[in-house]
């Protein structure tokens, strides 16, 4: 374990808000959430925010968090209505909104999901179903990692959605946590948990969107678990204000013949940090974690991945790719841990990067951890630039030179965005494209 | 029309790549209606002379002049050179992945059609046209509905880059050795595509390292390019000639043939 001093100064605000809010709910909650709230402060006062000195940390410094004033919005804010988070919603979903952290219920459409089936604010679950959250929250997502545990200090409200043995859910469940603004910055800590009994079946949708640009730290946690044979499709569209702090963790647990597929789209934030893991914790189970970042100007977008293989006869496939131009910076590391015993583990892993400009600079970083000896893993990470041949290809066939080299960057998307499986989700992102990209329209003509 | 003002007007063309000469002192007239071949050896220029009328970057234009229908070719960028009527059918096209074959065909021949002040095509005027040039070229329809050269053949490549030609319908096309590795079946297809297109307003360079072609698209004249320059010129029998006795000959003649001016120019 990692050593780092603690910095006090920086903790502080964040115990104090602690301690206010712990008087303000004074009893509200159960024991058993006060109890993790308690035990995740005590870890974060204990951790200290994390500095480039902790090799996980080494190129993303969070000391532009540690070192501003965040406020916690007490209420969720008036005034905002469905116009203003259309752009973050999607057409056939049911979902749960979130604003400033508070749940909306106003906003919120539930209908259309089968008997039984339970999306609902985690606040309310924790009041209806104590021990069915009891018996997941908090147990996947340790808190050894200093913003899981911050968050968990924090837990109050949030998305729980829960679907029984053999129920399959059409409709896919979007949660869409939105920072509006407000004069000063602001904090929320989001928490998604989904249960995903044996063999059922869901998609949910998380999003997050800053409805201005301005400076806010979202700090979310989300956990799925997957039962035996259950079959979860999840996405991430992360869409906050560029000037936005987003450090977010996900943590899978999956039971055996499990299947867990993942897409991550990711193009807001100022600074950005996702920590993906993944327990394949029982035999015959499969996770696909795709992800695809596009940044630009001083953006800066940090995936750690790690895919733990621990019962034998599973299979993991994860392809990260990035788009980077203008200063972006962004950071890949990738690591899959085999457990002794894990044998015929089956994992591939890929990051590619994309730079576009000169000032851009992508590191990745492919880990393989391997302790069983029947496995085939295989990794590979590269960072390029447009191919010349492929541009002048295309404009010798009289695209113009702008269209030409966002054809091809599209095309460098397209095999991430084709694999999104609702329809709305790919059609938004292909949209978003196509308006990052010079000559966008012709791009929207060409593919 | 007219047919009096040549298509192609290359006057003592000089190129090269990394400070390395390759073409040196290359001279070409091409009237429409016109096909001529250029034959050479390996490493003789040829690939360089069509990716320089192409507007390949990568090659320095050092000397001479290349006008396209009166207008200074080596001043338009390689999409303008396109919009202008200007074909390269690529030796190695290029696969990407995630383009669609037709859908970038739409969008490029749309851009031609703008430039030109033409009307751009819809989805159904276009997809009638294509049907008709696919019957034109022979192109199977599951090749046309692929993304962009992905995984195909060598052979589909160059098919597929006859089919652009026949749909982008340029003025002057240049087919940078199309029939190199083909076999067969895939050469008739491939020369039924050109012999198809031939018209008096159209203009054909074909480049290429075998004489077999030309026996499917008989050219009006043959060129042979060696070390840079073209050293003959004549009719198609001369690519027979060619074919029995090798570019050595050919290279034999040149020394003898243009000794006086070729020591003229590398000491000018």
């Amino acid at each position: 374990m990692t050593t780092a001093p603690v910095d006090l100064k920086h903790t502080a605000p964040f115990v104090a808000d602690w301690t206010a809010l712990d008087g303000q709910l004074n009893g509200a909650q159960p024991g058993f959430v006060k109890a993790l709230r308690r035990a995740g402060i005590e870890r974060f006062q204990a951790l200290g925010f994390p500095t480039p000195r902790q090799e996980a940390w080494r190129l993303t410094n969070v000391a532009p968090i540690a070192g501003t004033a965040f406020h916690r919005p007490a209420a969720a804010p008036a005034g905002i209505g469905p116009e203003d988070i259309r752009p973050y919603v999607y057409d056939g979903c049911a979902r749960l909104v979130f604003l400033d952290g508070h749940f909306a219920p106003a906003l919120s459409d539930m209908a259309g999901l089968p008997a039984g089936v339970t999306a609902s604010s985690l606040a309310d679950a924790i009041r209806a179903q104590p021990a069915l959250v009891e018996a997941h929250l908090a147990r996947h997502a340790g808190l050894d990692h200093p913003f899981v545990a911050l968050n968990t200090a924090f837990v109050r409200d949030g998305a729980f959605v829960h679907v029984p043995r053999g129920t399959v859910v059409e409709t896919p469940i979007l949660v869409l946590f939105a920072t509006t603004a407000a004069a000063a910055p602001t904090v929320t800590y989001p928490r998604l948990l989904v249960v995903a009994e044996a063999a059922s079946q869901a998609t949910v949708i998380e999003a997050y969107a800053g409805l201005a640009e301005r400076a806010y730290l979202t700090c979310p946690v989300t956990e799925v678990v997957v039962g035996a044979g259950a079959v979860v499709d999840h996405y991430k569209v992360q869409k906050e204000s560029v000037a936005a702090y987003h450090v977010a963790t996900q943590q899978i647990h999956q039971d055996r013949d499990s299947t867990f597929d993942s897409h991550a789209v990711l193009t807001g934030g100022g600074l950005v940090r996702n920590d993906v893991r993944t327990v394949l914790d029982g035999e015959g189970g499969h996770c696909t974690l795709n992800g695809l970042y596009v940044v630009t100007g001083a953006q800066h977008v940090d995936n750690q991945m790690l895919v733990e293989h621990a019962r034998p006869h599973c299979t993991s496939f994860e392809l990260y790719k990035g788009i980077l131009d203008g200063r972006s910076r962004s950071v890949f590391n990738g690591r899959i841990h085999v457990h002794p015993g894990a044998q015929k583990t089956d994992a591939v892993q890929a990051n590619r990067n994309l730079i576009l400009s000169a000032h851009a600079i992508a590191h990745s970083n492919p880990q393989l951890e391997i302790f069983a000896d029947d496995v085939r893993c295989t990794h590979g990470s590269t960072v390029g630039e447009l191919d010349d041949d492929a541009v002048f290809y295309l404009r010798s066939r009289g695209i113009g030179a702008d269209a030409a080299r966002s054809i091809l960057t599209y095309a460098f998307a397209s095999d991430i965005v084709d694999r999104i499986k609702v329809p709305a989700v790919r059609t938004d992102l292909a949209a978003f494209l196509f308006d990052r990209l010079p000559r966008g329209e012709v791009v929207r003509e060409a593919v | 029309m007219t047919h009096s003002e040549p298509l192609l007007e290359i006057h003592d063309l000089h190129a090269g790549i990394d400070g390395t000469p390759i073409l040196k002192g290359v001279d070409l007239t091409v009237m429409p209606g016109e096909v001529h071949a250029i034959m050479g050896p390996n490493g003789s220029g040829k690939s360089t002379l069509a990716q320089v009328l192409a507007g390949r970057e990568e090659y320095a234009v050092t000397g001479g002049t290349v006008r396209y229908r009166g207008e200074d070719l080596l001043e338009m960028e390689p999409e303008i050179r396109a919009r202008e009527g200007v074909f390269l059918a690529f030796q190695y096209p290029v696969e990407i992945p995630g383009v669609s074959n037709t859908y970038f065909l739409k969008a490029a021949l749309n851009a031609i059609r703008k430039h030109r002040g033409e009307k751009e095509l819809d989805a159904v005027a276009f997809l009638n046209l294509i049907k008709a040039k696919m019957k034109l070229v022979k192109m199977d329809e599951s090749l046309v509905k692929r993304t962009l050269n992905e995984g195909f053949s060598g052979g589909e490549k160059k098919r597929n880059e006859i089919f652009h030609m026949a749909v982008l319908e340029p003025r002057l096309a240049i087919l940078d050795e199309t029939d190199s590795g083909l076999d067969i079946d895939a050469l008739r297809v491939v020369a039924d595509g050109v012999n198809a297109l031939r018209a008096p307003d159209r203009g054909f360079v074909v480049i290429t390292h075998y004489q077999r072609l030309l026996e499917y698209i008989v050219p009006d004249v043959v060129h042979v390019l060696v070390d840079g320059r073209i050293v003959r010129s004549g009719g198609k029998e001369l690519a027979l000639e060619l074919e029995a006795q090798g570019y050595g000959w050919a290279e034999d003649q040149s020394a003898d043939a243009l000794a006086a001016p070729g020591r003229e120019r590398t000491t000018a």
